[in-house]
């Protein structure tokens, strides 16, 4: 048992770190984010120089071939950076996606582009009326002939507007909640029939519903064997939700500094208000949340690719709950504690409250991942 | 990174485990499992039995007659007593006075004091606390004056766990009245024996006798039972404050008390169906179950960033805070899981072996009868060692700086 991090993992970590520090700065992020698009070609073709869009593609399709604790090393900067890019969308979730189905020709020439930066996918797959239950799917793909037509809607697709490429789940048989015969599709995200309602998230990212209109696309396009895709998007998601937690982690350690630093050169009463006991219990309390996550943050990386599904959903549904409620209480405490200016745009301090509060509602919220938790842990 | 322990620390697990299935007494075992009181007789048996086995200062070096241990390997070693239900350790020897005694006492005191620590042949009890000095210990009054080769002890402590069954007590005495009030403080090894020593007992919420007021009437003590250098105590009393760290996060503990509520939960009924099923009872026991995980791992995180010598950080401050929250939100559910049962309150029937009336059903399930007595009883976790308060100054201090 031991905690430390490799060299390997330590140098990624500052060359990112370094990075984003650097050029991706709070006012840089302001920028993007009142762009159009909401996302920033020259940092993405950055990022992908420094190697990182490549760092889960497998080492076959000219990628790194690292893993979970790879990414949670960077994901800390993410969100403190509060990246607009889809990193976590593309270069986490949907290469991980991918890289499931690596022995088709297609997918593993969209591995090698997305690695390189050329190429962006996302998942399509949660709906409106699924909430955070992965199985159900009501979008329809019928065959006929050698190709496939695509009917439904997808709910909150992340930077589905940046994309490509959408991997797109629909049902080939079954009922809306059936775990079979779900499959996946690899979908142009300029395809006839398909259309984005999109829109920005409260924490600045992008997002779009997307709407599935008598799509075709050739039976090739199929990832994978028909009606068996769900345990390879739950793993993919599952690999998502640990990088999740690390980049919240990454924001809560960025939202303790900043509260510390606030409180002792404010001064009111004649004293910094960092004197005062009651913030400073609120502060330790902070803490105690923080260091707690991380500890989940690491369970959920060392646990995301365990063959052993309920035991990987077991440790992950831990850990999003409590880095979830972790994530809820950092951050009401941190824009309390920086008092009106913590209601403020222009501190970066609000948008870092965003971005958590749209970390808890995602992959899950905490009471969704507590009662999955209860329900695998009954004994 | 990896949370698997290595090899050599399963195999010590194991050694632990099997030590444990030999060693551990079933009547002691069924006591603790069942949040039955444990006596005198009953921890000292337990001394007795480790240190037979050599391991009877668990904390301690191997040149003071400890096992010698890693902080990893005392942490396995608390975790799995812990669960087999072995007691927990009584600190005030083996885990407070007996390291003071190894890094501050002389070659004399070492001799006379350890052994009898590892062999549980001499019982020890704390005398920090007084009725003006709590949080603020520093403020402590009880006097020791010099005369001749003799102090003169005159004063009051309170708060004295199990004062009742000890031999000797270590103390902190003002020897230096004028002097600001951390210098002037001395630490003295005071035989319970002595003339002059009148203990009190304090009847607690629970009606139990765990805690007594300690009073000193002209108590001769001699000099060379003064640890350490005259006014250097509070150096010495930090140190000891500091030291128990393996186990106070309780993980074991909590684990074993975690598995009793589910068992509990299972077997209670609510609307025809076991109560464990019930949506609003499965949450409370799932959250708890999760607050438990992140402190354990955060626990390991903290030993492991020690196996080199760096000393005990303020990280102990989270681990306590956590520790005892978890552990009384624990025992508040187990209360909570026998509804109207956990009313009645019955001395007699908190000892083990009691049998209700065999002729007509039992006034309630047999476990539910130490169940609100415990909860009240843990109350004390966030209050003794340092009030939760008392560790968010620390962390707030020494972790952020403020």
């Amino acid at each position: 048992m031991n905690f430390e991090f490799s060299d390997e993992q330590r140098q990624l970590q500052d060359t990112v770190d370094r990075y984003l520090a650097g050029q991706y700065t709070f006012e840089k992020f302001r920028a993007i984010n009142a762009s159009a698009s909401g996302w920033d070609k020259a940092a993405w073709a950055g990022l992908a120089d420094l190697g990182v869009l490549a760092l889960n593609v497998p080492a076959a399709q000219g990628g790194l071939g690292f893993g979970p604790l790879e990414t949670l090393s960077v994901m800390g900067a993410c969100g403190r950076s509060l990246l607009l890019e889809p990193f976590l969308s593309s270069a986490v979730i949907a290469t991980a996606l991918l890289r499931a189905f690596a022995d088709d020709a297609a997918a593993a020439e969209l591995l090698t582009r997305m690695g390189a930066g050329n190429a962006i996918a996302v998942l399509a797959h949660y709906e409106p009326g699924s909430r955070y239950e992965t199985q159900w799917t009501t979008t329809r793909a019928r065959k006929s002939g050698g190709s496939y037509q695509l009917d439904g809607h997808k709910a909150v697709v992340l930077h589905a507007g940046a994309a490509d490429t959408l991997l797109i789940s629909a049902r080939t048989s079954g009922e809306p909640s059936d775990a079979k015969g779900i499959s996946l599709f690899r979908v142009p995200r300029d395809a006839k029939g398909l259309s984005l309602d999109q829109y920005p998230t409260i924490d600045g990212q992008r997002a779009a519903d997307v709407y599935l209109k008598g799509v075709q696309v050739p039976e090739s396009s199929r990832l994978g064997v028909e009606g068996g895709a769900l345990p390879a998007i739950d793993a993919a998601l599952d690999i998502g939700l640990a990088a999740l937690c690390a980049e919240a982690v990454g924001v809560m350690q960025a939202l303790v500094d900043a509260t510390v630093a606030y409180v002792q050169s404010r001064q009111q009463f004649g004293t910094a208000i960092g004197r005062f006991q009651a913030l400073q219990h609120r502060i330790a309390d902070m803490l105690i949340h923080l260091e707690q996550a991380r500890s989940m943050s690491y369970l959920a990386a060392l646990r995301c690719g365990d063959q052993n599904v309920s035991e990987r959903r077991r440790a992950l549904s831990a850990a999003k709950a409590v880095v979830g409620q972790s994530c809820r209480f950092v951050a009401q405490q941190a824009v309390q504690l920086h008092g009106g200016m913590g209601m403020t745009d222009e501190l970066i301090v609000s948008h870092w409250f965003k971005r958590l509060t749209a970390a808890e509602l995602m992959f899950g919220d905490s009471d969704t991942h507590l009662q999955r938790y209860a329900a695998l842990t009954r004994s | 990174m990896r949370l698997e322990f290595t090899e050599e620390e399963q195999a010590f697990r194991e050694e632990v485990r099997v030590f444990l299935r030999e060693k551990l007494p079933a009547a002691i075992r069924d006591k603790v499992l069942n949040g039955y009181e444990l006596s005198r007789a009953d921890h000292v048996l337990w001394q007795r039995t480790l240190h037979e086995r050599g391991w009877g200062g668990v904390s301690w070096p191997k040149e003071f007659g400890g096992p010698g241990w890693n902080s990893l390997q005392q942490y396995i070693f608390e975790e799995e007593t812990a669960l087999a239900g072995a007691p927990r350790l009584i600190p005030f020897g083996t885990k407070m006075v007996a390291p003071v005694i190894m890094a501050f006492g002389n070659a004399g005191q070492q001799q006379r004091f350890l052994p009898p620590i590892s062999s549980g042949s001499e019982w020890w009890c704390q005398g920090y606390s007084e009725p003006g000095a709590g949080s603020d210990l520093a403020s402590l009054k009880t006097r020791a004056t010099r005369d001749g080769d003799h102090y003169i002890v005159n004063g009051q402590k309170t708060w004295n766990t199990l004062g009742q069954y000890a031999d000797w007590i270590f103390c902190l005495v003002r020897t230096e009245a004028q002097a600001k009030p951390q210098s002037g403080i001395s630490f003295l090894l005071i035989d319970m024996k002595s003339p002059g020593i009148t203990v009190r007992p304090i009847t607690l919420l629970d009606g139990g006798h765990e805690v007594n007021e300690i009073w000193f009437e002209d108590v001769r003590v001699p000099i060379e039972n003064r640890v350490g250098d005259e006014n250097k105590g509070w150096t010495y009393a930090k140190f000891l404050l500091g030291h128990e760290r393996t186990n106070i996060a309780g993980i074991g503990g909590a684990k074993r008390e975690l598995a009793r509520l589910k068992r509990i939960a299972a077997s209670e009924i609510k609307n025809g169906r076991p109560l464990i099923e019930d949506p609003l009872f499965a949450a409370h026991i799932a959250q708890v179950e999760v607050d438990l995980w992140a402190l354990e791992i955060t626990n390991l995180r903290v030993l492991s960033g020690e196996r080199g010598s760096r000393a005990p950080g303020p990280e102990a401050s989270i681990l306590k805070i956590r520790g005892t929250e978890i552990a009384q939100r624990i025992s508040e559910l187990l209360m909570r899981a026998v509804g109207p049962y956990a009313l009645p309150f019955r001395r007699e029937a908190m000892e083990a072996g009691w049998q209700s009336d065999p002729t007509r059903e039992a006034a309630g399930p047999k476990y539910a009868a130490t169940l609100a007595a415990a909860y009240m009883n843990l109350r004390k976790l966030s209050i003794f060692g340092g009030t939760n308060e008392i560790q968010k100054n620390i962390i707030s201090k020494m972790i952020v700086g403020l």
